[in-house]
């Protein structure tokens, strides 16, 4: 990390309220790929409000990009409201299928762990458990690694979902957030007059 | 009109009538019949035919672009559909208000690869602001009114509405949809603007440079300016956001730019940009553009805001009102040194003095009225004429920006001539781009168009090409050769019942102008030049701007080059 502004792609969760229309998600993801924008995983599900529905991002990429990205999504008439995550408290899931290689030396002991981790068995074959595990990544992550000598068959993950924590759903969009902004990082690290200004500068949208 | 009456598409033109336009230009065909059959209930509104749906949108951008009024385009669909795909292309990067209209298939057809069908909104997406597909007939009217609200609102832009031809046919029964408000633009904070004003008091060496989202707001600019007495630079957009008999302007920045913006550029302290996106025709190598300077940006479009070059005051807002804000409080900043500098650096241009094209484009625009509407097509020329050109006054200067469009300056001037008739619409071409949409010669004859005025500038050429090639090919001039194919224009005119008027020599220039601008319909002046001339100053695409080459670099048997090019050509 050089600096106030970390230049590293890191995994960035967004959330979108955007308008149930044919080709949002077309609109979103040409958005995206023409902009070379990486999406690591992407959900989508309805809402409370019809006519609305959710979509939690991971997008990869330094503040930067991320911040570019979620002003050029902000401005598709499709998207009502974007969310960074990183900005406010949030609890975030995601479910993953797993369908786990058994022999009748290994059953026990799949099913020993699967039960420290609150996986369900949601299909019992002669060679194989299917389990859903919902969770964290960091614990869906740990679960597949818990798995992975017994053999792995199969995997589906969903993506994350996300939501902000407390009653505050009517936060404004954090597309215009106060903090920092990658626009005011200095062009060139090392260059003083520039960096000197930049620092600190409060975003003022 | 009864109700039992009301049809899709008639309701398509009670809305447009609504709304106040009273001019579309476009193309029929089969998916849009059920439209044009309508149109005949609506004499409100005319109807301009153009020859191929290009010139027909390309003539709703210069009629957008002289007014800042939406401008509106018919199409069929398939073919006609897929012929708006520049022009909304052009529409989006320039940022221009556009309504396309275009028909499609009937509904149970759609997705079946029907006869004529194409997918344009898919097509269209990312290219335009916004698009629709109505599929009920009672949706048409609010899906109208919305795209001509989201085409004009915040950063301007081409809307797409696609309407299946069952859909036109379909009985209507609602209302007829009003125009919306425009949504209010929240001011800038003031703490932005105070940011802002800080780093110009501390300012030695500050300039504004300002862009196309500055055209409605001159006035303001020039207040601004000459409040804090701090030079201005207009980008090729932004011609004529401020007037150019100003001596603090100091011209276009960029790759063509003038001496004095480059330099002023590249030695600022603190650059104040306004309604400008910082493309990379105007920026150069990025990390060398402005590498003294704190940097504030005012745009109303937050995206644009650190897309490409850092910020250090980002000010989301609208120009006009943002150049006002900046200029309460202002304090003129006495910098004899920088002053100085820049007195210096303005001397350092030259008027064409030998025959060839800036000779005959200086020839035209001193000719320019400060009314008089000025369009161009894209190459030489078009540098030449920005280069050239004194503009007073915004919305004076119609050209393709962004996309570099050939083929959009003729249709854009007839466009930008129909919105105002009692002024001349002069379009300044090349050989080549005006044979990209020649055609619409028969427009200026079916409709009787007077005032405008083409000027092609005849090298023989693809100019801009040519030029690339000379200075980065080592004169492989690969397939830009048109002298031995081009159509002789008098006679391409005369065919469209055009008068038309030739010159080839420097003595026959005035004359040939006079009988051209003094001919009471429109009319063409071709003018034949020497081909050897480069566009100079320039800067090398990647280099950045204090890498200006501000002269044409001496080349050692002028004329000679061509002969064995056209020879080549001839023998191929
Ligand atoms: C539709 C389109 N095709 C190709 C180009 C690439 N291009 C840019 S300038 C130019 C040459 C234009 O030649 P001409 O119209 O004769 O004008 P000149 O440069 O000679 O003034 C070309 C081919 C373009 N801008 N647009």
């Amino acid at each position: 990390m050089t600096g106030p502004f970390d230049s590293t792609p890191k995994d960035h969760l967004v959330s979108a309220l955007v308008r149930d229309e044919p080709r949002v998600l077309t609109r979103i993801s040409s958005l995206f790929g023409r902009r070379g924008y990486n999406i690591r995983s992407l959900s989508v599900g309805s809402t409370e409000h019809p006519g609305l529905s959710r979509m939690t991002f991971v997008v990869t990429g330094d503040r930067g990009v991320v911040e570019q990205a979620m002003r050029q999504l902000e401005k598709l008439h499709d998207v009502v409201k974007i969310i960074d995550h990183s900005l406010e408290k949030f609890v975030d899931r995601e479910l993953v299928l797993v369908k786990v290689a058994i022999t009748p030396e290994s059953r026990v002991e799949v099913r020993q762990i699967a039960e420290d981790f609150r996986a369900r068995i949601v299909d019992v074959g002669r060679h194989a458990l299917t389990f859903e595990v919902t969770g964290d990544e960091g614990k869906i992550t740990a679960f597949i690694e818990q798995m992975r000598p017994f053999g792995i068959i199969e995997t589906m993950r969903t993506g994350r979902v996300a939501l902000t924590r407390g009653s505050n759903a009517d936060i404004p969009s954090h597309v215009y957030h106060e903090g920092e902004t990658e626009a005011l990082r200095p062009v060139v690290e090392s260059a003083e007059p520039r960096e000197e200004k930049a620092r600190g500068v409060p975003n003022l949208f | 009109m009864t109700q039992q009456d009301m049809t899709g598409a008639k309701a398509l033109w009670a809305t447009l009538a609504a709304h106040g336009i009273n001019t579309v230009f476009g193309y029929p065909g089969g998916a849009i019949m059920p439209v044009y059959d309508a149109l005949t209930f609506y004499p409100e509104v005319r109807h301009i035919l153009g020859r191929h749906e290009q010139g027909a949108i390309h003539a709703a951008e210069g009629w957008a672009k002289a007014t800042g009024e939406i401008g509106v385009c018919i199409a069929t669909s398939g073919p006609g559909a897929t012929n708006l795909v520049t022009g909304l292309a052009d529409a989006m990067l320039d940022s221009v208000p556009i309504l396309a209209i275009t028909g499609n298939v009937a509904r149970h057809l759609m997705g079946t690869d029907a006869f004529q069908e194409a997918d344009i909104t898919g097509i269209t997406l990312p290219i335009t602001k916004h698009n629709y597909v109505v599929r009920d007939v009672e949706e048409l009217p609010r899906v109208i009114a919305e795209a001509i609200r989201i085409a004009r609102s915040g950063r301007p832009g081409p809307v797409l509405v696609d309407i299946p031809k069952d859909v036109q046919l379909a009985a209507y029964h609602g209302e007829i949809a009003a125009p919306h408000a425009r949504p209010e633009i929240p001011a800038p904070k003031p703490e932005a603007i105070e940011k802002a004003r800080e780093l110009l008091r501390s300012a030695r060496k500050p300039v504004i440079m300002v862009g196309g989202g500055s055209l409605d707001a001159a006035a303001e600019i020039t207040a601004l300016a000459h409040a804090w007495d701090i030079p201005v630079i207009t980008t090729l957009m932004g011609l004529g956001s401020f007037p150019a008999s100003d001596p603090l302007w100091l011209g276009m920045p960029g790759m063509h730019g003038s001496v004095a913006a480059n330099r002023a550029i590249s030695e600022a302290d603190v650059l104040l940009g306004i309604g400008l996106r910082f493309d990379d025709r105007v920026t150069g190598r990025v990390n060398g553009f402005a590498p003294n300077a704190s940097i504030i940006h005012v745009d109303l479009d937050a995206a644009e805001i650190g897309k490409i070059v850092r910020t250090h005051v980002p000010v989301r807002g609208e120009a006009r009102v943002a150049a006002q804000m900046l200029a309460e409080g202002a304090q003129k900043l006495d910098l004899p040194e920088w002053r100085e500098k820049i007195a210096e650096w303005k001397t350092r241009t030259q008027d064409p003095d030998h025959w060839g094209a800036g000779y005959a484009v200086k020839a035209v625009v001193d000719r320019l009225r400060p009314d008089d509407i000025l369009s161009s097509d894209v190459g030489q020329h078009q540098m030449l004429a920005a280069q050239l050109a004194r503009f007073e006054r915004p919305r004076r200067w119609i050209n393709s920006g962004g996309l570099g469009t050939m083929g959009f300056g003729f249709p854009a001037a007839i466009g930008a001539g129909m919105a105002e008739p009692g002024v001349r619409s002069i379009v300044i071409a090349g050989d080549g781009g005006f044979q990209m949409t020649a055609q619409e010669l028969a427009t200026l004859k079916k409709y009787d168009i007077r005032n405008v005025k083409i000027c092609i500038i005849n090298n023989s050429f693809l100019g801009m090409v040519r030029q690339w090639q000379e200075l980065f090919h080592e004169r492989r001039y690969s397939e830009v050769y048109l002298g031995d194919s081009n159509p002789d224009f008098l006679k391409l005119a005369d065919a469209y019942g055009v008068p038309a008027y030739r010159a080839d020599r420097a003595e026959e220039l005035p004359e040939a102008i006079d009988a051209w601008l003094n001919d009471p319909k429109s009319s063409l002046l071709e003018i034949v030049v020497p081909n050897e001339h480069g566009v100079f100053p320039m800067v090398p695409a990647g280099a950045s701007l204090s890498e200006m080459i501000e002269t044409e670099p001496p080349r050692p048997t002028p004329g000679i080059e061509k002969n064995a090019a056209a020879e080549e050509a001839k023998n191929a």
